[in-house]
């Protein structure tokens, strides 16, 4: 368990503790820079206001709302439940999968139904897949971040090989509308499995090949090692979640710790931080947890397309949705961690009140705490290892 | 050549006009190679094919996006320091061309042969700290100040581990006129500084051969940090600084720091390759030598350093400011004082 | 000591790990190039692929299920009773023709192209085409009209519906008239619906 609150940042001496022989303080005036909306390293319209002493960050104050297009209302506004879920695949728009899932999931809790086990497979292999592709665009980016562009063009390669997979099965490459209450929009085309299988047969020797260039590259390493320390207790009192809080030691996946889906009849781990590179929960563990994931993803996504059953794609439900009043909250694992939705039905066809929880605002919120005496180079590193989505934190 | 172009034009001014223009032309066409092959190199690196549109595999694309440049608004910051922001472009730009000057591109021709060679081009060069100062400060802005302040901290740094590296060869061929070194390392590959120079014995070279090759491989990493390539390309650093000390900078203003930026890297390339590699002597003895297979060899040593640049620089990332000096001043230049005293004392025995 | 082996063991690391990643990167400069040059190749998108929105006119209903399922409002209908004397012919898929649909405006602009106008159609003739090339300069372009109906057309029918609506009210307030014996003799004033049709 790690007590202290920030780290010390041993590799930098403020100037504010210098001071000259004749006892004159060598403190100079902060200054205040914006950093963004429009910034290459904020990861969309994220605003930091930071206050720098030099390299070094005296404090940030991040502002959001850049991206906000009223998810929640419009949900509200929708004339049935259906019709929400092409919004919630704009919420977070690089694991669109994972929301539709989320969503459909929470109003299927309220419609209190199950799905057909063919289902809850397609369901699982396509959340897994949308991980991998969502771990390969923060991974990469992080790398742009770091100053190493090859590796997020091969991120990027990859990831299309998996919107390929999504484009035979949906017909859109990014926000698919394709999990809907009761089931799924198609059943899986033709030469889905075999295009599946060959994906994860061509995708793990290209983690290797990405752990060479970028994981395991010295410079990158003293980059990130130590820096940007997530303590466990600030992790959890903050509400963080996913390879953020995993990346500080912490285990806890709400696919095995709040089943949903198949994720019980498939072997995994759930990958956790060990402070290999420095300390536990520096920016490194984040990373690499990232990393293992996508290793256990591709173990799943095999696995769940041995197992696949033959059956129904949708279950019975009404053709108009109409849950009884009542509310309910249902938390499944995104990318980026745990993304709730809290329904509240009056009975009509279409939601009261819907209410995201989004991980990736929760994630965003601790940055002030764990990025305060770190140099401007380490704040970007910071942010890329949050992993965040702007249209998820502002919805 | 001086006395061919004294002869011709008789003039002294019209000569030394002259004398100067084949480095500008050099650079030119110097740029435009380098831009495509970067843009080639690491479009292949990221499973890319990069240009193709303009002309066979787009090899006229340096010269669109040159044409492009110049027709740019020019745009000056209105608050910024119009006078200083309009200099900066142009002193960096000289600062590196006035380091051309020393370079002999064959054994016929070198702008100016100094005698003091290497501490001219070292000296000159660091005009360019002026000009990114400038620039940074010129431009209002402040990530161009954090990106200037960041470079001529970098650049002051980084001198060191140069100059030392360059004393290794000064010891090992006893010149500081570029033109003498060079003919220190003639007859053969085996005798390059690198590999102990041409004056010593057998036995010396035995010995010398780690710490030349030490000393070789520091200068190269330094000059990468004197040009801001990966992995010590802090003062443009992208994704920190937005573009550093020309982020408020457009059109030909741009293009003349974009164009210092490629002509710094053929110059430390040409140095070290002086220094080190034989510079326009031919790898095979007197075989292929001559003042015109002396270019030839001095542009494609040199060319092969800017291609090895291009290489790291799309492999690695980059370092933080804290571990830019402590590579520095922790790591190479205790090692080539450790080089240069086992130079001389193999020298002296 | 130790910080003396770890001062070394650290440049040895970073020197491998250089060596290493640009072994990598050499590897790949010989590989060939994933991407392909788009306009003069193409990929053949799949069979599901969901881009521009093609309605077959000839077989819509009017039933306006399209609109009731789009999210973002982006399909407007409008609809005229046909009178029994016209035919309008069955649909591909047999179904009865009703319905003038006078207006079939897809704003294009707005679609987010997530299909949902598709399923519930019941003659298949709003479907999702693979075409993904439709810029336009003019906004006004992207806004697409389906319907085949003429201005005077559709002048012709709403003036037939207007009638028919006219003469079954008539009917109607006649049979109203007719049939309890004890309703106030006052005459009915004409009901609103009776009036033009929405304009």
């Amino acid at each position: 368990m790690i007590e202290s609150k920030v780290l010390p940042t041993d590799y930098v001496t403020k100037p504010a503790d210098l001071v000259t022989s004749t006892g004159r303080s060598l403190r100079t005036d902060e200054m205040i820079i914006n950093m963004g909306p429009q910034h290459p390293s904020t990861h969309g319209v994220l605003r930091l206001e930071i206050v720098v002493d030099g390299e070094i960050v005296v404090d940030v104050i991040p502002h959001i709302g850049y991206l906000h297009r009223c998810f929640e209302k419009h949900a509200e506004h929708m004339t049935n439940y259906q019709q929400v879920i092409p919004y919630a695949d704009r919420m977070d728009y690089v694991a669109s999968m994972n929301n539709d899932w989320g969503y459909a999931l929470a109003v299927e809790r309220l419609l209190k139904i199950q799905v057909p086990p063919r289902v809850e497979y397609i369901r699982v292999i396509m959340a897994e897949l949308q991980r991998i592709a969502s771990h390969l665009i923060a991974l990469g980016t992080f790398g742009i971040d770091m100053g190493a562009f090859t590796p997020f063009l091969w991120c990027f390669r990859d990831r299309e090989r998996i919107l390929d997979l999504f484009e035979m099965t949906c017909g859109a490459r990014l926000l698919y509308n394709y999990i809907w209450v009761g089931g799924v929009s198609h059943d899986l085309p033709a030469k889905f499995v075999e295009r599946a299988k060959d994906f994860c047969a061509y995708f793990k020797p290209k983690i290797k090949e990405f752990n060479d260039l970028l994981t395991y590259n010295e410079i990158f390493i003293k980059r990130t090692a130590n820096v940007g320390v997530l303590p466990r207790d600030i992790g959890i009192n903050y509400a963080c979640s996913g390879p953020m809080l995993r990346g500080s030691g912490i285990d806890w996946d709400l696919r095995r710790d709040d089943p949903y889906g198949v994720y019980n009849d498939v072997e995994w781990e759930v990958q956790i931080g060990r402070g290999e590179m420095g300390t536990v929960g520096d920016v490194w563990d984040r990373f690499i947890v990232k990393v293992r994931e996508m290793e256990q993803s591709v173990r799943i996504i095999e696995q769940a397309l041995a197992k696949i059953p033959d059956g129904n794609v949708q279950a019975a439900i009404p053709k108009r949705i109409r849950p009884d009043a009542g509310e309910i909250y249902v938390r499944t694992e995104s990318p980026r961690g745990e993304l709730g939705f809290y329904i509240i039905s009056d009975g009509t066809t279409s939601p009261y009140r819907v209410k995201a929880r989004s991980p990736a605002f929760a994630n965003l919120s601790v940055i002030h705490e764990i990025a305060r005496g770190c140099m401007i180079a380490d704040l970007v590193a910071i942010v890329g290892s949050t992993d965040i989505v702007l249209g998820e934190v502002d919805r | 050549m001086e006395q061919l172009f004294q002869s011709l034009a008789g003039n002294p001014i019209v000569v030394s006009v002259l004398l100067a223009l084949p480095p500008l032309i050099f650079i030119l066409l110097y740029a435009l190679v380098t831009v495509y092959l970067e843009m080639k190199i690491a479009a292949h690196m990221q499973d890319r094919v990069a240009y193709m549109r303009t002309g066979w595999h787009g090899v006229l694309q340096p010269v669109a996006d040159m044409l492009k440049l110049i027709q740019k608004e020019d745009i000056i910051p209105s608050s910024g320091d119009k006078i200083l922001f309009i200099l900066a472009p142009y002193l960096i730009f000289m600062g590196t061309y006035a380091g051309f000057a020393a370079i002999p591109f064959s054994p016929a021709y070198v702008g100016s042969n100094v005698n003091l060679g290497v501490f001219y081009i070292v000296a000159a060069t660091s005009i360019v700290v002026v000009g990114l100062l400038m620039s940074g400060w010129a431009s209002n802005n402040k990530w161009s100040l954090l990106g200037s302040m960041r470079s001529a901290a970098q650049l002051v740094s980084y001198e060191l581990p140069t100059i030392l590296a360059i004393l290794v060869a000064v010891m090992l061929t006893g010149s500081l006129n570029l033109q003498e070194v060079i003919q220190a390392q003639a007859g053969g590959f085996w005798n390059w500084t690198v590999f102990g120079g041409g004056s010593v014995s057998v036995v010396q070279k035995i010995f010398l051969l780690p710490f030349t090759i030490t000393s070789f491989l520091i200068l190269f990493t330094a000059s990468l940090a004197e040009v801001n390539r990966t992995p010590f390309d802090l003062p443009e650093a992208e994704s920190e600084l937005v573009q550093g000390y020309n982020t408020e900078y457009s059109g030909m203003k741009f293009a003349i720091f974009y164009l210092s930026e490629y002509a710094n890297m053929f110059l430390v390339s040409a140095v070290a390759t002086c220094l080190f590699l034989g510079g326009w002597q031919s790898p095979f003895g007197e075989a292929l030598n001559g003042p015109f297979w002396g270019v030839f060899w001095l542009v494609l040593k040199g060319m092969g350093f800017v291609v090895l640049q291009i290489w790291i620089r799309w492999t690695l990332p980059r370092l933080r400011v804290d571990q830019l000096m402590y590579t520095s001043w922790k790591v190479l230049t205790p090692m080539l004082f450790v080089c240069i005293f086992a130079v001389g004392f193999i020298l002296v025995l | 000591m130790t910080a003396l082996r770890e001062y070394f063991r650290s440049i040895f690391h970073a020197l491998y790990t250089v060596v290493v990643g640009l072994r990598t990167t050499y590897r790949h400069l010989f590989s060939p190039a994933v991407t392909i040059q788009y306009p003069d190749v193409r990929l053949k998108l799949p069979e599901r692929a969901r881009n521009r929105l093609y309605v077959n006119i000839d077989d819509c209903i009017g039933c306006d299920q399209c609109s009731m399922a789009c999210p973002v409002d982006c399909i407007t209908i409008d609809t005229i009773k046909s009178t029994p004397d016209v035919d309008l012919g069955t649909t591909s898929t047999g179904n009865k023709k009703r319905l003038y649909v006078p207006t079939f405006d897809i704003d294009i602009a707005k679609c987010c192209y997530c299909g949902l106008c598709v399923y519930p159609c019941p003659t298949e003739c709003i479907v999702m085409t693979d075409v993904y090339e439709f810029a336009e300069f003019d906004r006004q372009n992207l806004i697409y009209n389906y319907s085949s109906m003429t201005s005077g057309d559709t002048a012709i029918a709403r003036e037939k519906a207007r009638k028919a609506d006219e003469e079954a009210a008539a009917k109607k307030a006649a049979a109203a008239a007719a049939k309890p014996p004890a309703a106030p003799a006052a005459p009915k004033p004409p009901s609103p619906q009776t009036g033009a049709p929405s304009a």
